[in-house]
């Protein structure tokens, strides 16, 4: 089939696909009155049951929680499954990072690092840290988890890594290190739910202490420990998958 | 204004499987899977939108301030965990066929076996 026939015959099928849309979109409630009960009366009773101001990470960590180790787990086994896909191939050997220039020295050198990168990344690497961890660890009372939080902190090592210090970003996250963390992360979530089966209480049930105040960091119980170990659990899948992409810069062909 | 948002949504889908379908190259095919995905974040959030409502945080406005649905938006939060498990699980299949096959156009990819 050529590139022009693929074309028409997706038109053909995308007009179809566009008049069934249409035809459910004419069935939907209108955009502002969505008449779903479950979601207002997850409104009305998160605060008061829960003492978690944010009602989104409420329902995350405590009325879904079941789903949303699921979905913990779904990250897991991508960051499993990419080791097993980029491993290295038998043709393939790692070159030493410091070894570039002089591999490099017929071809194109890699140049290295302009300050004007190198400082300002640098500079990012704390705030971004105390950023990641923050949220990581407000996910009760404000617009944040550890699904984010545990993404802008691995960001924080992907800046090193940009201000030109690979070995830097190596030493500093261990592939060792990290498994370790991102184990204790999943286990943790899981963990926490299985407790509550032994304090007879069912799965994932919430029985820490909620806090005198709804809002303050202390409160919401097993809601701010679960998302702390979301966020461990998703920085460091976040660093593992982010160094395996770039390590696969440093393989090379032994034929080549 | 009714059906706006939801013709956002059927744009989205359709201009990421137009990328998908005429695309030669498999990492912009997997950035046109992307741009499909992202059109279920904006369905979901049209869906639970309430005309005026707070984003369901209360730890600076009055319990009963009317807010938008927080279900679907927790619902939203997986999408985007799932969308980047799924591209990073999608891009090291893309190195690998590079490396096995040299080429990353897909119409080509399909002349190879095994």
């Amino acid at each position: 089939m050529t590139p022009g026939q693929r074309r028409w015959f997706f038109l053909i099928a995308a007009a179809g696909l566009v008049a069934c849309y249409l035809w459910a979109f004419a069935g939907l409630p209108g955009f502002g009155d969505y008449p779903g009960p479950y979601g207002q009366e997850v409104l009305r009773q998160a605060v008061r049951q829960t003492h978690a101001t944010g009602v989104v990470s409420a329902v995350n960590f405590e009325y879904r929680g079941f789903d949303t180790v699921g979905e913990e787990f779904i990250l897991f086994a991508a960051a499993a499954g990419m080791s097993v896909v980029l491993r290295r191939l038998r043709q393939e050997r790692e070159s030493e990072p410091a070894g570039e220039a002089a591999n490099q020295a017929g071809g194109a050198a890699t140049p290295a690092t302009s300050s004007a990168m190198r400082v300002p990344a640098l500079l990012m690497v704390g705030p971004t840290a105390l950023i990641g961890w923050w949220l990581a660890s407000h996910a009760q009372t404000d617009p944040s988890g550890g699904f984010q939080g545990g993404v802008i902190l691995a960001s924080a090592f992907i800046l090193i890594y940009l201000s030109g210090e690979f070995l830097a970003f190596r030493r500093l996250s261990p592939v060792a290190l990290l498994d370790a963390v991102e184990a204790v992360g999943a286990a943790g979530f899981a963990a926490i739910g299985l407790a509550a089966l032994v304090m007879n209480l069912p799965y994932l049930d919430n029985y820490l202490p909620l806090g005198q105040f709804p809002g303050a960091v202390s409160s919401s119980g097993t809601i701010a420990l679960i998302s702390f170990f979301v966020g461990l659990e998703v920085a460091a899948a976040f660093v593992l998958i982010v160094g395996e992409f770039l390590s696969q810069t440093l393989l090379r062909r032994r034929s080549a | 204004m009714g059906i706006f948002p939801f013709l956002v949504v059927a744009w989205i889908v359709v201009v990421g499987l137009y990328g998908i379908v005429t695309s030669r190259d498999l990492i912009n095919q997997i950035m046109c899977l992307i741009v499909v995905q992202s059109s279920t974040y904006v369905l979901l959030l049209g869906v639970g939108y309430v005309t005026g409502g707070a984003a369901p945080y209360f730890s600076d406005i009055p319990l009963r301030t009317k807010a938008v649905d927080p279900v679907v938006q927790a619902l939203a939060l997986t999408d985007v965990v799932v969308e980047a498990a799924v591209t990073a699980l999608l891009l090291s299949f893309a190195i690998q066929a590079y490396k096995r096959f040299g080429t990353l156009d897909p119409h080509e990819l399909a002349e190879f076996k095994g």
